[in-house]
């Protein structure tokens, strides 16, 4: 082993994080307001909603499937909680509320999959659609007011200094982290994601593993319903609606693939941080909104090929 | 209100499964019938561009206003912001053997070819808030998109004397009216000298991306003087970030829309103004107008109706809805 490998090897194996990095680097060099404390906790307090939501799809893409219906579970739960908040004035109780939701649309999601035998992208799909209708129709199309100061605390709340929303995301990507590494649930789901037929064989309830995967999903869409709302004030009928890309291309920004079986849970945060570095950088230097959706476009473009290069090289030297 | 729109809905979506699969002679077996009445109720059709943004829906709620006062029957689809579905919404409603047909455009040239289809039928048009670029239309009302920016882009000048660093959030730029808002703003900023734009961002009309967007212009400028942000749920966003950032007093913010919450904000000394272009009258006068020209009476055929800039002085005497 030489030194030069050596590097390639740390390189390859925490690629996402090596291309973070270069995006820092670059910011950086753009703009002095970028590198300061309190910009970068602006910028992960703007993930956070994403990452969140991308933790429950890592391990749906895990299993080799997928969810679209996120952003409209977001839209969901966040009214369902507004709502419950300003006619109970409960905070524990809109809490709840948001986390039921979210996952009782997740645990449908599952259901229809398993039991209908259905591809996951029309099932999610079809939900997507009809849970966002929903919401226009609970709404009627008007955003909810949810101002209380013990709910709001949960969006835009400091504790030790440090923004709550990030607080939930790395206590919500340690419990994943965990789950995934050191539970026998969290190897099934690699399994599944390996070879469907094979973990069957092996005497594991696939679809039970499957339905819970899409209600950890909704869950944690329920959660960043709740967030949003929270830190916004308001339940906004559109809230969340494109998320699901924007989750998806987190996930594989973070080097899991999208066939499953191959991934990580960790990679999937610094996955949505390239995004929000993104969206931060080219508003800090006023880049032309028009332009801005090119660059973004442009760039998680060479990502996932620097990714999938990366992916190559490490599989050579393992050789 | 919600069961009917739960049956709206469904009637819809009923609907557009049956009238795609209709002939055009299933209508006149309706004329038919509906001769054997005496009295004809009118129906009037009302295809809206969206319906989950609180402006359109109080346009469809002053047409409703309308409809009822006059015991109109009305149908109101949703084209949820796609010129596609408009196209069939239109289609769907023409089978209804309508008096009147109201379309509020989700895009100026896409519905051009709907207009036509309503032409053919010989049912007359009136297009709200968006002029169409073509087909023949009764009547075109609406507001003056680039005024309410010139008006945003005075009030800036006047409380600033003329002075300072702005910032300015667009909506969906692929819109008429975000265009025209940006553009009547920055015709006013242009020619002020001492007005330097530090940022000019899109934030889609929409709450929580203007929220992000403010949180990161709010980053990179350490001073800043005015915000104009092209509708009242982006001020509202934006409003979350400063006052998160500790920096109102320093900011003076305004929208445009004059929604209930914003006004709310302008009553607390948290927005400084906005601009009532109340889409409720938007709905209800394009109803009654349809009515006018019904009865046989002459009607203009662009009205502008006005953008009225609300501060804290007026913003207890301005009427934007009625119940």
């Amino acid at each position: 082993m030489n030194l030069k490998k050596i590097g390639l090897k740390l390189l390859t194996k925490y690629r996402t994080v090596s291309v973070l990095v270069l995006i820092l680097i670059i910011a950086t060099c753009l703009s002095n307001s970028f590198l300061t404390f309190n910009n970068l906790l602006n910028i992960i307090r703007q993930v956070s909603i994403i990452a969140i939501i991308a933790s429950g799809m890592t391990f749906v893409i895990l299993t080799g499937g997928i969810d679209l219906s996120v952003g409209s579970i977001v839209a969901i739960s966040g009214a369902l909680s507004a709502y419950t908040l300003i006619n109970t004035n409960s905070v524990i109780l809109a809490i709840i509320v948001a986390l039921v939701v979210g996952s009782i649309c997740g645990t449908f999601n599952g259901i229809i999959i398993t039991k209908g035998n259905l591809p996951p992208f029309i099932a999610t799909l079809a939900v997507m659609t009809f849970v966002r209708g929903f919401v226009l129709v609970f709404t009627n199309g008007s955003p909810i007011a949810a101002r209380l100061k013990a709910y709001n605390f949960i969006g835009k709340g400091y504790l030790f200094g440090i923004p709550f929303p990030i607080i939930i995301l790395i206590v919500i990507f340690a419990i994943g982290f965990f789950i995934l590494k050191y539970t026998a649930f969290g190897r099934s789901v690699f399994s599944i994601g390996g070879n469907r037929e094979a973990t069957r064989l092996s005497g594991i309830n696939v679809k039970k593993v499957e339905t819970l995967v899409y209600t950890i999903s909704g869950l944690l869409a329920g959660l960043t319903g709740l967030i949003l709302t929270a830190r916004l004030g308001s339940a906004q009928p559109t809230a969340g609606k494109g998320y699901e890309l924007d989750a998806i291309a987190a996930v594989i920004l973070g080097g899991t693939s999208l066939s499953g079986g191959q991934g990580a849970i960790i990679p999937t945060v610094f996955g949505a941080l390239i995004l929000g570095v993104l969206d931060n950088i080219l508003v800090l230097i006023d880049v032309n909104p028009f332009a801005s959706d090119i660059v973004k476009g442009f760039v998680i473009l060479l990502a996932v090929l620097a990714d999938s290069k990366f992916k190559s090289v490490s599989s050579k030297l393992d050789e | 209100m919600k069961k009917f729109l739960v049956g709206i809905l469904a009637l819809t979506l009923i609907l557009s499964m049956v009238g795609c699969g209709q002939k055009p002679n299933d209508t006149s077996k309706e004329k038919d019938s509906s001769k054997d009445t005496e009295t004809k109720q009118i129906k009037i059709g009302l295809s809206m561009n969206t319906l989950n943004n609180p402006f359109f829906v109080d346009v469809s709620n002053g047409a409703k206003k309308g409809a009822k006062d006059n015991d109109v029957e009305l149908f109101v689809t949703d084209a949820q912001n796609q010129p596609s579905k408009q196209q069939t919404d239109v289609e769907n409603l023409l089978q209804k053997d309508l008096d009147l047909l109201i379309i509020d455009p989700c895009d100026s040239d896409a519905i051009v070819a709907a207009i036509e289809t309503a032409n053919e039928k010989e049912v007359p048009v009136i297009t709200i808030d968006r002029a169409a670029k073509g087909g023949e239309v009764i009547a075109h009302m609406g507001f003056d998109a680039v005024h309410s920016g010139n008006i945003a882009g005075e009030f800036l000048v006047d409380v600033l004397k003329g002075k300072g660093k702005i910032v300015e959030i667009m909506g969906i730029m692929g819109t008429n009216v975000a265009q025209d808002r940006s553009k009547g703003f920055n015709e006013i900023v242009d020619k002020t000298e001492g007005f330097e734009v530090v940022a000019t961002q899109s934030a889609n009309f929409d709450r929580a991306e203007a929220m992000k967007v403010m949180e990161n212009i709010l980053q990179a400028n350490a001073e800043i003087d005015g915000v104009y942000a092209a509708n009242d749920e982006m001020a509202l966003g934006a409003l979350e970030a400063i006052e998160a950032s500790g920096r109102l007093d320093e900011i003076v913010l305004i929208g445009c829309d004059a929604i209930d919450p914003s006004l709310e904000a302008i009553r607390a000394d948290k927005i400084e103004a906005t601009i009532a272009e109340p889409p409720f009258f938007l709905g209800k006068n394009a109803v009654l107008m349809g009515l006018d020209y019904l009865n046989g009476e002459e009607i203009d055929e662009n009205i502008i109706l006005d953008s009225t800039l609300v501060t804290k002085e007026n913003v207890d005497t301005i009427v934007t809805k009625e119940e």
